[in-house]
Protein backbone atom coordinates (compact mmCIF):
# COMPACT_ATOMS: atom_id res chain seq x y z
CA UNK A 1 0.00 0.00 0.00
CA UNK A 2 0.96 3.63 -0.76
CA UNK A 3 0.16 6.65 0.87
CA UNK A 4 0.35 10.04 -0.49
CA UNK A 5 0.46 12.96 1.57
CA UNK A 6 -0.36 16.51 -0.31
CA UNK A 7 1.96 19.69 0.07
CA UNK A 8 0.20 22.88 0.22
CA UNK A 9 1.88 26.55 -0.24
CA UNK A 10 1.55 26.79 3.82
CA UNK A 11 1.31 23.33 4.75
CA UNK A 12 2.62 22.55 7.94
CA UNK A 13 2.07 19.15 8.80
CA UNK A 14 2.82 17.13 5.80
CA UNK A 15 6.37 16.56 6.89
CA UNK A 16 4.92 15.21 10.21
CA UNK A 17 2.11 12.86 8.32
CA UNK A 18 5.16 11.84 5.89
CA UNK A 19 6.70 10.94 9.38
CA UNK A 20 4.07 8.76 11.30
CA UNK A 21 3.31 6.79 7.65
CA UNK A 22 6.51 5.90 6.62
CA UNK A 23 8.40 5.51 9.98
CA UNK A 24 6.32 4.69 12.91
CA UNK A 25 3.67 2.88 10.47
CA UNK A 26 6.02 1.75 8.28
CA UNK A 27 4.13 2.15 5.03
CA UNK A 28 5.51 3.60 1.56
CA UNK A 29 4.81 7.33 1.57
CA UNK A 30 5.52 9.76 -0.99
CA UNK A 31 4.96 13.42 -0.79
CA UNK A 32 2.70 15.23 -3.37
CA UNK A 33 3.09 18.80 -4.51
CA UNK A 34 -0.07 20.50 -5.32
CA UNK A 35 1.42 21.97 -8.35
CA UNK A 36 1.11 18.53 -9.89
CA UNK A 37 -1.67 16.53 -10.95
CA UNK A 38 -0.31 12.62 -10.54
CA UNK A 39 -1.07 10.93 -7.63
CA UNK A 40 1.27 8.29 -8.19
CA UNK A 41 -0.35 5.33 -7.80
CA UNK A 42 -0.91 6.40 -4.46
CA UNK A 43 -3.90 4.17 -2.59
CA UNK A 44 -4.66 6.26 -0.15
CA UNK A 45 -4.29 10.63 0.28
CA UNK A 46 -3.81 12.86 3.51
CA UNK A 47 -4.32 16.35 3.16
CA UNK A 48 -2.25 17.59 6.42
CA UNK A 49 -2.84 20.30 8.50
CA UNK A 50 -1.12 23.68 8.61
CA UNK A 51 -2.22 27.33 6.80
CA UNK A 52 -2.46 26.58 2.98
CA UNK A 53 -2.47 29.89 1.46
CA UNK A 54 -1.97 31.67 4.42
CA UNK A 55 -5.81 30.81 5.67
CA UNK A 56 -6.39 33.48 2.75
CA UNK A 57 -10.46 34.59 2.10
CA UNK A 58 -11.55 31.60 4.36
CA UNK A 59 -9.27 28.60 5.28
CA UNK A 60 -8.93 25.73 2.68
CA UNK A 61 -10.85 28.19 0.21
CA UNK A 62 -7.95 28.65 -2.38
CA UNK A 63 -6.09 25.19 -1.44
CA UNK A 64 -9.53 23.93 -3.50
CA UNK A 65 -7.88 25.45 -6.55
CA UNK A 66 -4.90 24.09 -6.74
CA UNK A 67 -3.89 21.12 -9.77
CA UNK A 68 -3.74 18.30 -7.67
CA UNK A 69 -7.52 18.61 -6.14
CA UNK A 70 -8.62 18.17 -9.37
CA UNK A 71 -6.92 14.71 -9.11
CA UNK A 72 -8.15 13.94 -5.77
CA UNK A 73 -11.19 14.92 -6.51
CA UNK A 74 -11.84 12.01 -9.35
CA UNK A 75 -9.73 9.97 -6.72
CA UNK A 76 -12.47 10.42 -4.57
CA UNK A 77 -15.58 9.77 -6.63
CA UNK A 78 -13.55 6.59 -7.53
CA UNK A 79 -13.56 5.07 -4.18
CA UNK A 80 -10.05 6.46 -3.07
CA UNK A 81 -9.53 6.58 0.45
CA UNK A 82 -8.50 10.72 1.79
CA UNK A 83 -8.30 11.43 4.92
CA UNK A 84 -8.24 15.73 5.66
CA UNK A 85 -6.44 16.67 8.55
CA UNK A 86 -7.61 19.96 10.64
CA UNK A 87 -6.55 21.96 7.68
CA UNK A 88 -7.31 19.51 5.04
CA UNK A 89 -10.43 18.82 6.51
CA UNK A 90 -11.22 22.59 5.92
CA UNK A 91 -10.11 22.24 2.45
CA UNK A 92 -12.56 19.23 1.95
CA UNK A 93 -15.00 21.18 2.88
CA UNK A 94 -14.56 23.94 0.66
CA UNK A 95 -14.17 21.57 -1.90
CA UNK A 96 -17.49 20.15 -1.45
CA UNK A 97 -15.91 16.58 -0.83
CA UNK A 98 -17.33 16.81 2.51
CA UNK A 99 -20.65 18.81 3.68
CA UNK A 100 -20.57 21.50 6.33
CA UNK A 101 -18.15 24.07 7.19
CA UNK A 102 -15.66 25.16 9.83
CA UNK A 103 -16.36 28.33 11.79
CA UNK A 104 -13.78 30.28 14.07
CA UNK A 105 -13.33 28.33 17.71
CA UNK A 106 -16.82 29.80 19.95
CA UNK A 107 -14.26 31.33 22.17
CA UNK A 108 -12.39 33.26 19.62
CA UNK A 109 -8.91 31.41 21.11
CA UNK A 110 -6.40 29.54 18.77
CA UNK A 111 -6.83 25.98 20.97
CA UNK A 112 -4.06 23.76 21.33
CA UNK A 113 -4.10 20.67 23.60
CA UNK A 114 -4.85 17.45 23.62
CA UNK A 115 -9.11 16.23 23.60
CA UNK A 116 -11.05 12.68 23.98
CA UNK A 117 -12.38 11.83 20.90
CA UNK A 118 -15.64 8.61 21.05
CA UNK A 119 -15.59 6.61 18.32
CA UNK A 120 -19.04 6.96 17.10
CA UNK A 121 -18.44 4.66 14.02
CA UNK A 122 -16.03 1.89 13.60
CA UNK A 123 -17.12 0.75 10.04
CA UNK A 124 -15.45 2.89 8.35
CA UNK A 125 -12.07 2.59 6.45
CA UNK A 126 -10.64 5.12 8.89
CA UNK A 127 -11.66 3.38 12.24
CA UNK A 128 -11.33 -0.18 11.61
CA UNK A 129 -8.84 -0.94 14.38
CA UNK A 130 -10.98 0.73 16.93
CA UNK A 131 -13.85 -0.31 19.49
CA UNK A 132 -17.65 1.56 19.34
CA UNK A 133 -17.38 3.98 21.96
CA UNK A 134 -13.49 3.67 22.46
CA UNK A 135 -12.23 7.05 24.06
CA UNK A 136 -8.95 8.09 21.74
CA UNK A 137 -6.83 11.15 23.28
CA UNK A 138 -5.50 12.81 20.40
CA UNK A 139 -4.83 16.58 19.81
CA UNK A 140 -6.22 19.76 18.34
CA UNK A 141 -4.06 22.80 17.36
CA UNK A 142 -6.69 25.32 15.56
CA UNK A 143 -8.55 28.91 15.36
CA UNK A 144 -11.58 27.51 12.95
CA UNK A 145 -12.69 23.83 14.13
CA UNK A 146 -16.43 24.87 15.47
CA UNK A 147 -18.39 22.57 12.81
CA UNK A 148 -21.25 23.98 11.26
CA UNK A 149 -24.16 22.71 9.50
CA UNK A 150 -27.51 22.96 8.62
CA UNK A 151 -29.94 21.66 11.13
CA UNK A 152 -31.34 19.18 8.36
CA UNK A 153 -28.03 18.50 7.05
CA UNK A 154 -26.24 17.27 11.09
CA UNK A 155 -29.52 15.15 11.00
CA UNK A 156 -28.72 13.05 8.22
CA UNK A 157 -25.25 12.56 8.82
CA UNK A 158 -26.54 11.27 12.24
CA UNK A 159 -28.63 9.14 10.76
CA UNK A 160 -26.10 7.74 7.82
CA UNK A 161 -23.27 7.35 10.51
CA UNK A 162 -21.20 10.10 8.54
CA UNK A 163 -20.26 11.15 12.37
CA UNK A 164 -16.81 9.24 12.85
CA UNK A 165 -15.10 10.69 16.63
CA UNK A 166 -16.83 13.34 18.58
CA UNK A 167 -15.57 15.48 21.14
CA UNK A 168 -15.93 14.26 24.97
CA UNK A 169 -14.43 13.83 28.31
CA UNK A 170 -12.02 11.02 29.38
CA UNK A 171 -14.97 8.74 30.16
CA UNK A 172 -16.33 9.20 26.75
CA UNK A 173 -19.08 11.49 28.40
CA UNK A 174 -20.34 13.86 25.33
CA UNK A 175 -20.55 17.03 27.51
CA UNK A 176 -21.26 20.94 26.67
CA UNK A 177 -17.80 20.97 28.89
CA UNK A 178 -15.98 18.85 26.95
CA UNK A 179 -16.57 20.31 23.62
CA UNK A 180 -13.46 22.54 22.89
CA UNK A 181 -14.77 24.96 20.03
CA UNK A 182 -18.30 24.54 19.42
CA UNK A 183 -18.66 22.37 17.13
CA UNK A 184 -22.57 21.06 16.43
CA UNK A 185 -23.40 17.50 18.16
CA UNK A 186 -19.55 17.86 18.91
CA UNK A 187 -18.53 16.70 15.67
CA UNK A 188 -14.82 16.32 15.11
CA UNK A 189 -14.78 13.62 12.33
CA UNK A 190 -17.19 13.44 9.72
CA UNK A 191 -16.96 11.24 6.44
CA UNK A 192 -19.20 11.50 2.98
CA UNK A 193 -22.02 9.36 2.51
CA UNK A 194 -20.24 7.21 0.93
CA UNK A 195 -17.49 6.44 3.53
CA UNK A 196 -14.47 6.64 1.82
CA UNK A 197 -13.28 10.68 2.53
CA UNK A 198 -13.12 11.73 6.15
CA UNK A 199 -12.19 15.36 7.60
CA UNK A 200 -11.17 15.42 11.28
CA UNK A 201 -9.58 18.17 13.28
CA UNK A 202 -7.58 16.36 15.76
CA UNK A 203 -3.89 15.19 14.62
CA UNK A 204 -3.40 11.51 14.56
CA UNK A 205 0.17 11.98 13.38
CA UNK A 206 1.15 14.24 16.57
CA UNK A 207 -0.04 11.30 18.77
CA UNK A 208 1.79 8.94 17.14
CA UNK A 209 4.19 7.51 19.60
CA UNK A 210 4.55 7.44 23.48
CA UNK A 211 7.09 10.04 23.34
CA UNK A 212 4.23 12.45 22.04
CA UNK A 213 1.80 11.66 25.16
CA UNK A 214 -0.30 9.11 23.09
CA UNK A 215 0.05 6.55 20.29
CA UNK A 216 -3.74 6.60 19.53
CA UNK A 217 -3.49 8.78 16.07
CA UNK A 218 -0.99 6.13 14.99
CA UNK A 219 -3.90 3.42 15.15
CA UNK A 220 -6.21 5.77 12.25
CA UNK A 221 -3.48 5.02 10.22
CA UNK A 222 -3.04 1.41 10.98
CA UNK A 223 -6.71 1.55 10.29
CA UNK A 224 -6.66 2.33 6.63
CA UNK A 225 -3.91 0.11 5.76
CA UNK A 226 -5.64 -3.01 7.37
CA UNK A 227 -8.73 -1.72 5.70
CA UNK A 228 -7.10 -1.63 2.85
CA UNK A 229 -4.90 -5.03 2.65
CA UNK A 230 -8.30 -7.15 3.88
CA UNK A 231 -9.64 -5.19 0.75
CA UNK A 232 -6.93 -6.33 -1.40
CA UNK A 233 -7.32 -10.07 0.05
CA UNK A 234 -11.18 -10.14 -0.84
CA UNK A 235 -10.40 -8.80 -4.11
CA UNK A 236 -7.78 -11.44 -5.25
CA UNK B 1 -17.33 48.50 -20.13
CA UNK B 2 -15.05 48.61 -17.06
CA UNK B 3 -17.03 48.23 -13.70
CA UNK B 4 -16.76 47.94 -10.23
CA UNK B 5 -18.11 45.51 -8.06
CA UNK B 6 -18.55 46.04 -4.58
CA UNK B 7 -19.15 43.13 -2.10
CA UNK B 8 -20.13 42.75 1.31
CA UNK B 9 -19.80 39.20 2.68
CA UNK B 10 -21.52 38.63 6.15
CA UNK B 11 -22.07 35.49 8.17
CA UNK B 12 -25.74 34.38 8.18
CA UNK B 13 -28.37 35.34 10.84
CA UNK B 14 -27.63 32.29 13.48
CA UNK B 15 -24.02 31.88 12.85
CA UNK B 16 -22.23 32.55 15.96
CA UNK B 17 -19.85 35.29 15.06
CA UNK B 18 -17.11 35.16 17.90
CA UNK B 19 -15.12 38.29 16.36
CA UNK B 20 -18.32 40.79 16.55
CA UNK B 21 -19.11 39.16 19.77
CA UNK B 22 -15.01 40.78 20.71
CA UNK B 23 -15.60 43.64 19.34
CA UNK B 24 -18.80 44.43 20.70
CA UNK B 25 -17.47 44.18 24.12
CA UNK B 26 -14.42 46.59 23.47
CA UNK B 27 -16.48 48.45 22.25
CA UNK B 28 -18.63 48.57 25.67
CA UNK B 29 -15.44 48.89 27.74
CA UNK B 30 -15.01 52.05 25.75
CA UNK B 31 -18.13 53.39 27.30
CA UNK B 32 -20.09 52.76 24.26
CA UNK B 33 -22.86 51.32 25.82
CA UNK B 34 -25.20 51.54 23.63
CA UNK B 35 -23.70 49.30 21.57
CA UNK B 36 -26.01 45.78 20.84
CA UNK B 37 -24.59 43.98 18.31
CA UNK B 38 -21.26 44.19 15.52
CA UNK B 39 -21.37 41.73 12.87
CA UNK B 40 -18.07 41.05 11.07
CA UNK B 41 -17.42 40.63 7.54
CA UNK B 42 -15.59 40.73 4.49
CA UNK B 43 -15.81 43.28 2.27
CA UNK B 44 -14.26 43.26 -1.65
CA UNK B 45 -13.82 45.45 -4.28
CA UNK B 46 -13.68 43.71 -8.02
CA UNK B 47 -12.87 45.79 -11.21
CA UNK B 48 -13.76 43.86 -14.48
CA UNK B 49 -15.15 44.38 -17.91
CA UNK B 50 -18.94 43.22 -18.73
CA UNK B 51 -20.66 44.20 -22.10
CA UNK B 52 -23.46 45.59 -19.75
CA UNK B 53 -24.58 46.49 -16.44
CA UNK B 54 -26.97 43.49 -16.27
CA UNK B 55 -24.32 41.31 -17.43
CA UNK B 56 -21.75 42.25 -14.88
CA UNK B 57 -23.89 41.95 -12.49
CA UNK B 58 -24.47 37.95 -13.55
CA UNK B 59 -20.95 38.02 -13.33
CA UNK B 60 -20.46 39.09 -10.06
CA UNK B 61 -22.87 36.70 -8.83
CA UNK B 62 -20.99 33.89 -9.83
CA UNK B 63 -17.95 35.00 -8.06
CA UNK B 64 -19.96 35.51 -4.89
CA UNK B 65 -22.07 32.01 -5.36
CA UNK B 66 -18.61 30.46 -6.31
CA UNK B 67 -15.56 31.96 -4.32
CA UNK B 68 -16.57 35.05 -2.28
CA UNK B 69 -18.66 33.48 -0.07
CA UNK B 70 -19.14 30.35 1.24
CA UNK B 71 -23.19 29.52 0.75
CA UNK B 72 -23.24 26.97 4.20
CA UNK B 73 -22.45 29.81 6.50
CA UNK B 74 -22.19 33.42 4.92
CA UNK B 75 -24.81 35.84 2.39
CA UNK B 76 -23.92 38.43 0.36
CA UNK B 77 -24.75 41.94 -1.06
CA UNK B 78 -23.31 43.62 -3.50
CA UNK B 79 -23.66 47.05 -6.04
CA UNK B 80 -21.93 47.81 -9.43
CA UNK B 81 -20.33 51.02 -10.39
CA UNK B 82 -19.08 51.69 -13.48
CA UNK B 83 -15.81 52.75 -13.66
Amino acid sequence: MKFGVVVFPGSNCDHDCYYALSQVVGVETTLLWHQERDLKNCDAVVLPGGFSYGDYLRTGAIARFSPIMDSIRQFAQAGGLVLGICNGFQILLESGLLPGALLPNRSGHFICRFVYLRVENNRTPFTSLFQLGEVLKIPIAHNQGNFFASSTDIRSFLDNRQVVFRYCDSRGEVTEVSNPNGSLESIAGLTNCEGNVMGMMPHPERSAEEILGSTDGKKVFQSIVKWWEEKEIARK
Amino acid sequence: MNFIGKVVVLLKEGVFDPQGVTIKNALHNLSFSQVSRVRTGKYFEVEFEADSESEAENQLKSMCQELLSNPVIEEYSFQVETE
